[in-house]
Parts: C-alpha cells; structure tokens; sequence
C-alpha cells in the first residue's frame, strides 16, 4: 500500500459565535467535530456532503490556512500541528489548493504571468529567467497557449480560468492538492475537460487529491476513496465502488438516491427522501446527530453517538445499526 | 397561427436581440415551441445558451430599450402576448404566467414578512384584503409542505432555510393558480437533498393541480426526472427538441450526444477514468461562426455546415433537430415547432 501523504488525528474546529463580553459565553459552532483520517500517496480522496457540513473547513484546516481548535496534522509523519510559520511556509510548497470559484480566486489586475509566478518567486524558484521559462511551462501543462501569459483574468473563459488555477497551484511542484469544489462552477462539458486535465496531472506528476465536492456523479467517476461527511463529522469512509454498490450510513444511502439519474426510464418516485431539516452545528441533538432526519433511527441513536468503526476492507462507518449488514 | 389545443403556450420564432455598441447581438433566434397542458417541459443547455433569456422573453422581463424581444406568436393559452401592451402583460404576469427563480435569498425581499410577499399578487391581481391574503397564504404553505406553516407567516426570509425559501417562492408563484409555471434552475442553489424534496413538491402539484411547467435546468438529471418533452438550446436556437424517452435514447443533434457523453455515468466506475467531453467552448454570441453554430465543436462536421446554417428536420414525430446529418430534402420542418 502507498506511503501516507496527509494523516489528521481527531481534528476539530469551534467556532465562537454571538456573545461578546456582555451576554457572557456565546455557542460554538463545531464545524469539524472529530475527523481522522488517513491519505495515501497518489490516490483521489473524494470528501461529500452537504453545505454546512464542514467539508471546506475541514480542507483548510488540513493545509493550516485556518488553524484547528484541536488534533493533530502529519504530513508524511512529520506533525506540522505545531510547526512555527517559517517551518510551515517552506512546506506550503507541497501542499496547495485549487478554490471553487474562478472568477474571485485570481486577482483581476494582475497578468496571467505575475499570477503564476507569484509562488515561485515567493518560495525562490529561480532567476527571473528561469522563472519566465517556467510560468511558459505551466501553461502548456494545463493546455492553455503561452501567449496568454500577457493576458488578465477577464480575458478567459471560466474552464480557462480554473485550468490557471491548477496551473498557480502546481507552480511549486506540490505533491499534495486540496481541490475545494473546483469544478463545480463549470459548465459539464467544460467540467469533463477539467477533470481529464486533472488526471492526466494525478499521472504525470505523483499527485494526491483531496476532492472536496457536492457532486456525487462527479465522485463516482473521479475518485479512488470516499468520505461522507455530516455535521462536522466522517460518517461513512470507504472505496468509492464499495460505497455506491452498498452504502453502510443512512445518510449515504439518502444522499446517493437523492441525485436524479440521467435516464427518464429509472425514474425514482418511489425512492425514499430525507424528511425535515438539518439540524443546526450550533445545537446539535443528542446521540447520533442524523436521527433527526434518519428513517431508521431507534432508542440507542437518540442517546448514544456512534462512533466511526472500521468494517474491514477499508471502511468505516459511524452508525449504531449499519445497513446491508 | 392559431393555438393547437392541448397546448397552454405556443412560441412561434420568437427572437431576442440586444443592442450594442458594435451593433446588434441576437441572443435567441427563431425559439419555437410548445406546452402541453399539465406537461413538464424542459428548455436545457450550459451557460449562455439562451434558456434563461427566453424565460424572460416570454414574461415580458427583458430590459429595454437595449433588449427587443419580436415574435410570430406568443399564444398563452388564447391570449396573444406577442403584441400585447405592457399594461396588458402587467395584468397576466403573476396571474396567468409565473416564474420561479435560482436564488430565493436575492429575489425575496429582506425586509419584509413572507406572507405579505408570497401573497402580493392576490392583492394586485385579485385585490383581496389582509385577512384574506394571509388565510390563502396558509392554505398554499400548507400545499407546498412548508412545516408549522401558520408559524412561518411571520418569518422574514433570512429565518427559513435555502429549501424552505423556494418553497415560498413556488407558493407565490401559484397562488394565483398560474396556467404556466416558469421555473428557472429552481433547485441549482440547493442540497441534492433538499433538491430532490423540491422536485418531488412540483411533480405533485403538477398532478394534483395541473399546472403546466417550463423547466430549466442545465441538469440533465433533472431534465430525466421531471420533464415530458426537452428542447435543447445550444448558442441562442433550440438544436433538438423531443419526447423525454427519445431524447435520451436516441439524440440526434451531435451537441445532445456530447451532452449525454460528458454526463459521470452511474454504471462506469472510475476505471473508465477519461470522461468524453465536448473540445472548445461556447462561441461569443456577437462572433458566431459561419454556417453551423456548433460546427467548431463537432465531430461530425462536413463541407456544408461550414457555408450553411443547418435547417430543422423532422426525425420522426415531435423530434426534431437543426442539423445538416439529418437533412433529407422532404423533411425539411415547414416552420412548425422548433
């Protein structure tokens, strides 16, 4: 099995919110309650679910753009919880990130050539020269023309744009890549260029995703291993063959027959829908945080929160009664 | 032309142009189609294709003076709103044609209790009271499934949840018991959860009520799921437009085909990594291509979709497609729909 890349032990994230030194303590958010979890080299982790779940922050705090209320990150064994941030800066060259939204994530002043280089000279990749020949050189890697690199943002297409991103992404030759919804804002056409462009990346050059997505027909093509996240935490954990052809979690099984299938004579009327709201992170329900929602909810769930346990062949599931077995 | 019965809206060579400074941009050319009664249909394509835009054709909501909208026939259900007055469109939109949005945060009023919103067209249209705005409120809250709805009569919008604000917007949408609902993209700012409860909510009260709906969606899934005929829009024009089933099992338009292909298929797992996709991009609508507007793109492009734009061709009944593969002389569409 592959070396692991990013391992994250028990990490949480709390946010304070309301309060203020008159109303004395406010409530706390827990937007990521708990995850551990393990990323092997060169594998495609997809990480579902849906808004408010946690999966973006759960993703920033992996690459310590935001810092974790508690846990423990290691990147190849080294724990990088603690690293001061000159430690943490030499590192950022490996871990980088591609964001949702290409229209906010490049900054509409700037060339396509200063955008790229931007990390290169911040982490002294070379001479100007050298540097120039470089940004060239990404460009060709994500298909686009190095004539653009005079170019600025506005002048692209959305697909075009994001392609820049993976580019400014890949600049300091990472090994590690968080992609937060990075083709979400995409057109499907463009979407399953991107992804191919994504790929053929994953190939050329070591890479490892972490895949943050909504989309699970996105999830089913593209990625190796999946982790469904609910309320802050990893409910379900396995191979994404595994998981769509038998869901352990209740919440995997709603969420995989909530998506319409392309097909008009597998249409689903019957197929079961998740009832009422999700509850809020700020005042979660005791016991297991989806039996307000779950179909199959019994006594033990109100009471006692399940813990995630490991099934065998690569999966775990957080579920008192899980399905299929 | 007159209106087929069976049909609540007839749209006859509608065209939408706006002007610019380096002249005219057409952003919807000869869009012909129709709506059955107490039929779902779908109008889908990617970004820019025109869907939208013809939306707001028809409800009269094109700004002006920059955007024209012209039209053979824009035949809602016996009234003729192709040449109808501003005045006489005020007193059909909301009442007989009603139009959900994408975002119900930016189209609901932030400032305002939701019933006296979702109620507004009774008091233009029907000019009821208080009282009675707010009792029909109920009853449509209760319709659409909103929980504790006399509880949510007093909410203002940042107090309900993404799917509990559409839910809202599609009660106000038929109040008024619309003939036609336009819904555009109702569910792409939503949850899939939450997504399939709201397209779950438009099936029932398309058969309970019977109101007919113009779906628009970039979601295939959804066109699947929901709709009875689909027209596919590619670069302001309808390329293909047909009965869900053939539609999917048999397209016939090469952009259709991309389409489907680049769709994540539920039966491939990942070791069928390389998803086909469709090369290049959507052309700029004041810059579109000789011939063909998807000639650049196709796989299947041959000398005359370089010279000519393709003429619409029967397939077979109510499917057709804009595209020279199909073309045989006696087919050639004698300007009926599409």
């Amino acid at each position: 099995m592959n070396e692991i890349v990013i391992s994250a032990r028990n990490l949480t994230k709390h946010y304070r919110v309301g309060g203020g030194t008159l109303a004395g303590q406010g409530k706390v958010v827990r937007a990521v309650d708990g995850v551990t979890l393990d990323i092997r080299e060169r594998e495609t982790f997809a990480l579902v679910g849906e808004s408010g779940c946690g999966k973006t922050t759960l993703g920033r705090i992996m690459l310590r753009l935001q810092e974790p209320s508690g846990g423990q990150i290691s990147y190849r064994g080294q724990d990088i919880t603690a690293l001061d941030d000159a430690g943490m800066r030499a590192l950022r060259k490996k871990l980088q990130i591609v964001f949702q939204d290409p229209y906010a994530s490049l900054n509409p002043r700037m060339r396509i050539e200063d955008i790229l280089a931007e990390p290169l000279r911040t982490h002294g990749y070379g001479s100007a020269e050298v540097i120039r020949d470089r940004c060239a050189e990404l460009l060709d890697m994500v298909g686009l023309r190095h004539t653009y690199l005079r170019n600025y943002p506005h002048q692209f297409s959305g697909g075009q744009r994001q392609r820049i991103g993976i580019a400014r992404a890949l600049a300091n030759k990472p090994d590690f890549v968080v992609c937060d919804e990075s083709v979400s804002a995409l057109d499907v056409s463009i979407q399953a260029q991107v992804l191919n462009l994504l790929s053929d990346l994953q190939d050329e050059l070591k890479l490892t995703y972490f895949f943050i997505t909504h989309d699970l027909s996105v999830v089913r093509q593209f990625a190796d291993r999946v982790g469904v996240m609910f309320l802050g935490r990893l409910v379900e954990v396995g191979r994404t063959e595994d998981i769509f052809a038998g869901p352990l979690h209740p919440y995997t099984m709603l969420l995989i027959s909530a998506v319409p299938r392309a097909d008009p004579r597998q249409r689903t009327r019957e197929r079961p829908l998740m009832t009422g709201e999700i509850p809020s992170p700020m005042n979660l329900p005791p016991g297991c945080r989806f039996h307000t929602r779950c179909p199959f909810a019994k006594d033990i769930c109100r009471t006692h929160d399940p813990d995630l346990q490991d099934m065998g062949q690569g999966r775990a599931v957080a579920c008192h009664f899980p399905l299929n077995s | 032309m007159a209106n087929p019965s069976g049909n609540v809206l007839s749209v006859r060579e509608l065209r939408t142009e706006f002007r610019g400074g380096r002249g005219n941009v057409r952003v919807l050319d000869d869009i012909s189609f129709d709506v059955g009664r107490g039929r779902i249909v779908g109008l889908v394509g990617e970004s820019g294709s025109g869907k939208s835009m013809t939306a707001l054709s028809l409800m009269g909501l094109v700004p002006k003076p920059q955007g024209q909208v012209s039209a053979k026939s824009i035949n809602l259900d016996g009234i003729e709103l192709a040449s109808i007055s501003p005045d006489g469109l005020r007193q059909i939109r909301g009442r007989d044609m009603a139009m959900v949005f994408q975002e119900p945060m930016t189209s609901l009023n932030p400032v305002r209790k939701v019933w006296e919103q979702v109620g507004e067209p009774l008091r233009i249209h029907q000019g009821l009271g208080r009282r009675a705005i707010r009792d029909r409120v109920l009853e449509m809250f209760e319709l659409v499934g909103i929980p504790e709805p006399k509880a949510r009569l007093d909410a203002y919008p940042h107090q309900l949840s993404g799917g509990l604000r559409q839910r809202a917007m599609i009660a106000m949408g038929l109040i008024c018991e619309p003939k036609l609902l336009i819904a555009d993209e109702p569910t792409t700012a939503l949850d899939v959860t939450t997504q399939a409860q709201i397209l779950r909510l438009m099936q029932e009260l398309r058969d309970r009520v019977g109101t007919s709906i113009i779906m628009i969606t970039h979601d295939l899934g959804i066109i699947a799921e929901m709709c009875d005929e689909v027209n596919v829009m590619y670069a302001g024009q309808i390329v293909e437009q047909a009965n869900v089933f053939d539609l999917f099992e048999n397209p016939s338009h090469p952009y259709t085909r991309g389409l489907l292909a680049s769709i994540p298929k539920s039966t491939e797992s990942r070791i069928a990594r390389r998803m086909p996709s469709i090369p290049g991009m959507v052309p700029n609508l004041a810059r579109l291509p000789s011939g063909c507007r998807f000639r650049p793109r196709c796989t299947d492009a041959m000398a005359i979709c370089q010279t000519r734009e393709p003429a619409v061709t029967d397939l077979e009944k109510d499917h057709r497609a804009r595209c020279w593969l199909h073309a045989r002389q006696d087919a050639i569409s004698q300007g009926e729909p599409l």
